[in-house]
């Protein structure tokens, strides 16, 4: 992305894409302007706005994605209950239709908002926006977004998410991320779930979900988990730690300029606590 | 199907540019979009007359230009056309490369009629 306007115009792609002129007319007389910003322009502002209030407080915000039934909701259950002595955190929920998960994660104690997506496929960074009115950001540590299951649209909306964690469960088959390159070029961590079925499901090999990842120039590491048996969740809640300290020490070095204040001229209907 | 939130985003930005412009009406939007953006450009097409009904931009015409795919290495820096879900480098068949382009999605220009043309030149 280019530092002045936010479009996607790079040096390397530069030459393919730009046109002449900023502003020129054509032979019949029409008025041809030169925009070049991203078609997802409105969204990205509202995600820049997002990510600095999550900034404002040292929260870290990680969106989980996964295909349906991958096990993001159970492994936000095993993470609360290890993790959430430690750490304060909070969750949104995107969902399509029910409530179920909110009250999943608000059985463990913990703060989740619901986000009710009626028929999308996805959250955008306005739905993230309003779930912000309903949480103090002040109190807590991490914020997980949990995505609609999904492994296609939710990789194109950015969130205003410091981290893409993507879920991928060993029912699913070891060759996802060749089928959907998009989300998993995105993500800053693929985990494996649902790892104590490896046994069972022996035709999924870690090793070769790890090669279709490489193949996509994908640089982020592998994990396998089960929030099942809890193998390998140490290495996972680690990780987490990790991120909320290397953001926290981030922002020491470049701490955000305060004083942001908003306008509460929008409604917050698709938002229940 | 995530085109149709994308292309009422588009509608929004073509109407507000419309408007700063006076125009009339919009007679072409020419968008430019790479294979790893996520968004399929038939589906982007369908999406565009539901879209685009009852605004300045009703009847535009959407061009789409189909960017492609190419990757540098960062190994050993030659670069080259990837597939969608084959980034290697095809000089050293090494995996860390980095994408120059093929995930874009961007608003490349729109051509107006009946624009003021008193407007300032620039669009920032």
């Amino acid at each position: 992305m280019c530092d002045t306007c936010g479009c996607n115009v790079t040096h390397g792609n530069e030459g393919l894409i730009r046109p002449g002129g900023k502003l020129h007319k054509t032979d019949s007389g029409k008025e041809a302007v030169t925009v070049l910003h991203s078609l997802l322009h409105e969204n990205d502002h509202t995600a820049s706005h997002n990510r600095e209030h999550f900034d404002q407080h040292n929260v870290l915000a990680i969106n989980l994605m996964s295909s349906p039934g991958a096990g993001k909701t159970a492994l936000l259950e095993a993470t609360i209950q290890q993790l959430g002595e430690d750490k304060k955190i909070a969750v949104i929920e995107g969902d399509l239709e029910t409530e179920n998960d909110a009250e999943r994660i608000r059985k463990h104690g913990v703060k989740a908002i619901q986000i009710a997506t009626g028929s999308a496929c996805h959250l955008d960074a306005h739905m993230i926006h309003q779930a912000l009115h309903e949480l103090d950001l002040s109190e807590y540590d991490v914020v997980f977004i949990e995505n609609v299951g999904n492994l296609v649209c939710p990789a194109s909306f950015d969130l205003g998410q410091h981290l893409n964690v993507t879920l991928l469960s060993v029912p699913e088959g070891d060759d996802k991320p060749a089928k959907y390159p998009v989300m998993f070029r995105t993500s800053d961590l693929v985990l494996i779930s649902k790892s104590d079925l490896l046994p069972v499901l022996d035709d999924f090999k870690p090793e070769r979900a790890k090669g279709y990842l490489r193949d996509i120039a994908s640089t982020a590491p592998v994990m396998q988990l089960s929030s099942k048996d809890k193998s390998g969740m140490l290495q996972w809640m680690d990780w987490v730690s990790e991120q909320i300290a290397a953001r926290k020490t981030y922002l020491e070095k470049h701490p955000v300029a305060a004083g942001h204040h908003h306008h509460h001229d929008h409604d917050h209907e698709a938002v229940r606590t | 199907m995530h085109e149709l939130a994308i292309c009422q985003s588009l509608v929004d930005r073509v109407e507000d540019i419309a408007l700063e412009r006076n125009a009339e009406s919009v007679a072409l939007i020419v968008i430019a979009v790479g294979p790893l953006s996520g968004v399929e450009a038939s589906l982007l097409k369908n999406a565009y007359p539901m879209a685009s009904v009852g605004t300045v931009a009703e009847n535009a015409e959407l061009v789409i230009q189909n960017l492609p795919i190419r990757v540098r290495c960062t190994q050993c820096g030659s670069e080259s056309e990837a597939k969608p879900n084959k980034l290697t480098c095809k000089q050293c068949d090494d995996w860390r490369t980095e994408m120059i382009s093929g995930d874009e999605m961007m608003l490349m220009s729109v051509e107006l009629e009946g624009a003021d043309q008193m407007k300032s030149q620039t669009l920032q």
